[in-house]
């Protein structure tokens, strides 16, 4: 077993335990931080796959910005103290979550090129330009890449809207 | 190479040899060396950090026409050793209704995330802690554990104070944040690399000298990203006791402590290897140990300056550091992001003095065209400025001296 396997082993082990705990804990704020530690491990398999760009985006895109914006909205409700809390659609959530578990999987197993090795990437300033290119590139992602950032702008424009403070309300 | 011109590599050489020569694999070797480095890079840091404390108090003191530290050793020089040992001996208190878990993580992550950063910058041409290829993201990453160490604390330590100083540090820090990240881009796209030690490398001619306005960008929104003066709201004393450190004693709160200095003088260094160009100087390449001087010569000039600000300048109102980042600090760094872009591609990299003076133009036309605005849309904006309620009259005791002390007095 070499170094890697071992790393590997041991963060697969972090992030099962920690994904576990944060549906099944009942502090809504402890939930949120497994869910960050969670992160952090997908973030090192990231890294073993030596691709360090994606790995380093997992952790400012999702432990830096999305995680922390989690913890805000939790600190703002009284949920933060509340060690009884419980999803009353825990049932409905399941199924869902179930489902999507048994498509993710059956994609993978289906996927002819799940059962290979992954091949060991170029490495250095390559990967950031290839995943650039690839991108904003017609044949590629580019309607993808588009389109979330259109939904990404109506979402700007309309938390603006909600916040904005008209003139002659009272409040 | 000589121990005298390059020390570092000349003792990591000679220390891996001798492990080998114990009969060591190669992976292990480079393990230790590896563990080795990060731990005398961290110490290090730490026991620099007694001597910035007492630095920043010294001059502090000088610019409040005050003495500083003058006590312990000669100009007060061991005061900080002093304080760091009865900072050890004193009780460690968690309050009751805490959440002990996260009270004890938070300020472990504060500290990590300040001597995270020690990692990637590169001390001298063959120092450094790693040469990764997106540097600049991790310098962005490593940054928001920080912030989640002040919110923790805030959050954790079941007390109001604490928790207004948290929610302060989440609207503060993550709103700097973004200037901080496009004026990071701009040395990126002139050395069309986001290692750290390329965009070193890269600077013939210092990148302030080739974008002034986002080096300011990066200044200010790394003094708020610290959390100093004149963007102390965090910890404002006078408002909130000591904002999200209130319930830390010993220590804990050591490690706040030292995590604030250390990021103010490791964010000076970030500024020098982005804008100043780290280590370069002459002579720098053929004789690495000159790396370290220049560095620390660069990096000094920039503490200091912040250190001058934080003990000059008054503390901004919420509102005021709000409207200050995303009226004025955010939209310069986009502007000066496009302008920097255009002007990049219509003059590229080679061209030597026309490349260099068109982009002052740029950056004076940019800055001057940004200050135009932004003051006209705030004086159309005070016009209606809105105040909770009208200042009542102070009454002031103003009493004529009687006659006969007015006369002893003369």
């Amino acid at each position: 077993m070499t170094g890697m396997q071992v790393i590997f082993l041991i963060s697969a082990v972090v992030i099962l335990f920690s994904g576990t705990m944060m549906v099944s804990t009942r502090k809504l704020i402890q939930a949120a931080l497994w869910l960050i530690l969670t992160l952090f491990g997908v973030a090192v398999i990231f890294a073993l796959l030596e691709t360090s760009f994606l790995a380093i985006v997992q952790v400012v895109v999702y432990i830096g910005a999305i995680a922390i914006l989690i913890v805000f909205a939790i600190m703002l409700t009284h949920l933060a103290v509340d060690d009884t809390y419980q999803n009353r659609k825990w049932i409905v959530t399941a199924v869902i979550a179930m489902i999507a578990l048994a498509g993710i999987l059956l994609a993978i197993f289906t996927w002819p090129q799940g059962a290979t090795l992954t091949a060991p990437l170029p490495g250095g300033q390559q990967d950031i330009r290839a995943i650039g290119l690839a991108l904003l590139d017609p044949e590629g992602y580019l309607i993808p890449f588009e389109i979330s950032s259109l939904l990404l702008l109506a979402a700007l424009v309309g938390s603006i809207y909600i916040g904005l403070e008209r003139k002659g309300e009272t409040k | 190479m000589s121990f005298i011109a390059d020390p570092v590599t000349f003792i990591i050489n000679w220390l891996s040899s001798v492990l080998s020569g114990w009969g060591i694999a190669d992976m292990w070797v480079q393990f230790i060396m590896f563990v080795l480095g990060a731990g005398i890079l961290a110490f290090g840091a730490m026991i620099f950090t007694i001597g910035l404390i007492w630095v920043e108090r010294k001059l502090g003191g000088r610019v409040q026409d005050r003495i500083g530290p003058n006590r312990v050793g000669p100009w007060g020089i061991f005061q900080t050793i002093a304080d760091m040992l009865k900072i050890f001996t004193k009780e460690l208190i968690t309050p009751t209704g805490a959440d002990s878990t996260l009270f004890n993580l938070a300020p472990i992550l504060a500290m990590a995330s300040v001597l995270g950063l020690w990692a990637v910058i590169p001390l001298s041409p063959t120092v450094f802690g790693t040469n990764i290829d997106v540097g600049i993201l991790y310098l962005i990453g490593v940054g928001a554990l920080g912030e989640l160490g002040i919110i923790l604390a805030g959050l954790s330590s079941n007390n109001k104070y604490a928790l207004v100083g948290g929610f302060r540090a989440v609207a503060q820090l993550i709103s700097y944040e973004v200037p901080f990240a496009i004026a990071l881009l701009i040395p990126v796209m002139f050395s069309g690399s986001m290692g750290l030690n390329d965009i070193v490398a890269s600077q013939k001619v210092a990148f302030i000298f080739q974008a002034p306005v986002a080096a300011l960008v990066f200044f200010i929104a790394s003094i708020a990203e610290n959390g100093r003066a004149p963007f102390d709201l965090i910890e404002a004393d006078s408002e909130i006791v000591a904002g999200f450190n209130i319930e830390y004693s010993g220590l804990k709160f050591g490690m706040y402590y030292v995590a604030d200095f250390l990021h103010a003088f490791t964010s000076a260094m970030i500024f020098a290897s982005l804008f100043l160009g780290g280590w370069r100087g002459p002579g720098a390449e053929l004789y690495p140990i000159l790396g370290f001087v220049y560095l620390f010569i660069k990096t000094a000039a920039v503490y200091l300056l912040t250190v001058t600000i934080r003990f000059t300048v008054p503390r901004l109102r919420i509102d005021q550091m709000m409207a200050f980042n995303w009226k004025y600090l955010t939209p310069l760094a986009l502007a000066t992001l496009l302008v920097t872009a255009i002007v990049d591609k219509a003059a590229p990299a080679g061209q030597g003095l026309i490349r260099i003076l068109l982009l002052w133009a740029a950056n004076a036309a940019l800055f001057f065209v940004t200050d135009r605005i932004v003051t006209i849309f705030r004086r159309n904006r005070e016009k209606e400025r809105k105040v909770v309620s009208e200042p009542r009259p102070v009454p002031i005791a103003v009493r004529p001296l009687p006659a006969s002390e007015s006369e002893v007095n003369s």
